[in-house]
């Protein structure tokens, strides 16, 4: 009842591990897989080996987190080691960033090599210079940046935009003409937090993103603003931690969705509630698949 | 949740550790830990010393964001943030012998106080012997180990833990320090078929379980540990031979 398809890639459940939770290590993917995620995203990977930003990265707020990780990563190169661990549990979509579509493109062709079943093109993180959201908000940018991708690999190619922008239609539009074959949506939200008691920013990097609840309306939004502009899956994910929040993804025109935040507020078992809930309002509304769902708010 | 806090009290423990009390009304556990920041330092994380409403870090000065904290004086502010992770399982009436290490003696301290566990502190020389003043307040048997032998028994705290133990019958160990200390625990623990329980240690980012930097075979020191059992401990191919580095790259234990 649960079984989806994001394009032509089908998935046994609806529910991914977000990129950036849990997914920086073999043995940390293997584990979500087992606790009844359908897919992990990994760690958005780049060419070379980075610390990313100073402590501290990360705080709580009401409603969520605000998250400057920086993008720390092991470089492209050892993460095969990584990978090789966790494909041999089940599907892993490879996420990687990149400065330009060339570094994109040789990052995603490795992804595949190493055995990702899709590769997640990071066009969105908020809080690295020169990466992520800063290559994501130029339409035309993103329009060579998937070509690129989709040109040195065979599986399919997913774009995770990001919320950060008023012209959230014309990027989705970009991904689609490049031949994207899905978008993500949404990353965090640009935020920042102050100190009272020090008159100065928490974040080493002063600007991170916004997870969690206080997201999630602003990313069902998206997923239903994107499903009006463009012909292509939509994965929801933004503040996701029961079936409820779920749903509503679904029926603004998501076919999967990824929760990241929850894993630290409920915990590694959040999918299996999910899965378990998600299916129980599924039998009592009269839905009979996932596609059966997709959309329905639609008019 | 995340707060600030003001500095109560500011005791020196030794030549480079000090304990630093502040009146904090969230909850904690023994072993359980903090998240600490000033302006100018890098965000660590700290073992609380005591958990009660007045809690308490004990900072030891091995760089330079906790050289940053040594220069805390009473009434200034320091934002701390957890109380993370799982702590020490106590159980009352278990004969208990706690073990610390150098600064990780402060991490036992808060279950010494809460069972009145055995002791062992164990220490590079007598100067760096920390707390067993107040460890010698909540507990009849306390006993130092230095590997100079410049106080109490001379070599380290595993050799000693390992005459104890043939001494008395225990029904649990619990310990914290560096890493090697906290192998040669479980190895002689599981000789003696003693149950124990370590405090662990990684590079830390978010401290609450998300973004996975801490991991040790897949366990988040931050939220599934850190403390952990023996028999998990005994599952971790990369506990006492591995750690990941900032960038998530498998680099050799310090």
């Amino acid at each position: 009842m649960l079984e989806t398809f994001v394009g032509r890639l089908a998935l046994d459940r609806p529910g991914m591990v977000a990129s950036g939770i849990m997914d920086e290590t073999g043995a940390s993917m293997a584990r979500m897989l087992d606790s009844g995620a359908g897919a992990v995203v990994t760690k958005s990977i780049g060419l070379a080996p980075s610390p990313g930003h100073r402590n501290p990265t990360f705080t709580e707020v009401k409603g969520g987190f605000v998250n400057a990780m920086g993008l720390p990563n092991p470089g492209i190169d050892l993460f095969g080691e990584e990978m090789e661990i966790a494909v041999r549990k089940g599907k892993i979509v490879g996420s990687v960033f990149g400065k330009d579509p060339a570094e994109f493109s040789e990052l995603a062709g490795r992804m595949e090599d190493y055995g990702a079943c899709a590769v997640e093109l990071n066009l969105s993180c908020p809080h690295a210079k020169g990466y992520g959201m800063e290559v994501g908000v130029d339409p035309a940018l993103v329009k060579s940046i998937v070509a690129a991708a989709k040109s040195s690999v065979s599986v399919p190619v997913w774009a995770k935009l990001t919320p950060n922008t008023h012209i959230l239609g014309e990027i989705a539009s970009a991904v689609s003409d490049a031949g994207g074959d899905a978008i993500v949506a949404i990353n965090t939200l640009k935020a920042m937090v102050i100190s009272p008691e020090f008159a100065a920013p928490f974040l080493s990097n002063r600007f991170g993103g916004l997870s969690g609840p206080a997201v999630r309306s602003v990313g069902v939004r998206a997923v239903y603003d994107i499903r009006s502009a463009v012909d292509l899956p939509i994965v929801g994910v933004g503040g996701i931690s029961d079936w409820r929040d779920a749903a509503q993804y679904i029926m603004a025109g998501a076919c999967a969705f990824q929760v990241g935040s929850a894993i630290a507020s409920k915990g590694v078992n959040v999918f299996e509630a999910i899965n378990r809930d998600l299916e129980d309002f599924m039998r009592s509304f009269g839905y009979s698949s996932i596609r059966d769902m997709e959309g329905a708010a639609h008019e | 949740m995340s707060d600030f806090v003001k500095i109560l009290g500011a005791t020196r423990e030794s030549h480079d550790t000090m304990t630093f009390e502040f009146r904090w009304d969230e909850k904690a556990s023994p072993g359980q830990f903090v998240m600490v920041w000033v302006p100018g330092m890098e965000e660590v994380p700290m073992s609380l010393s005591r958990t009660n409403r007045i809690k308490s870090i004990t900072v030891k000065a091995i760089g330079d964001d906790t050289r940053r904290l040594h220069e805390l004086r009473l009434g200034d502010s320091l934002r701390v943030r957890g109380p993370y992770g799982r702590g020490f399982s106590l159980k009352k009436g278990v004969e208990t012998l706690a073990i610390g290490g150098g600064a990780g003696t402060a991490a036992i301290m808060p279950a010494v106080k809460e069972i009145g566990a055995d002791v062992i502190i164990g220490a590079r020389t007598e100067a760096d012997v920390i707390m067993d003043d107040l460890a010698s307040k909540y507990s009849k048997n306390v006993w130092i180990s230095t590997d100079d032998g410049s106080r109490g028994f001379r070599g380290n705290a595993v050799q000693l833990m390992r005459e104890k133990a043939a001494e008395k019958s225990y029904g649990m160990v619990l310990a914290c320090g560096p890493e090697v200390m906290l192998r040669g625990v479980l190895g002689a623990c599981s000789e003696l078929g003693l149950d124990c329980q370590l405090s662990m240690e990684r590079h830390m980012k978010c401290g609450a379980g998300l973004c996975g930097c801490c991991v040790i075979d897949g366990q988040r020191v931050c939220k599934d540990g850190p403390v952990f059992t023996g028999e998990q401990a005994a599952r971790m191919p990369e506990f006492g031979s591995k750690r990941r580095d900032e960038a998530g790259r498998l680099v050799g234990a310090r």
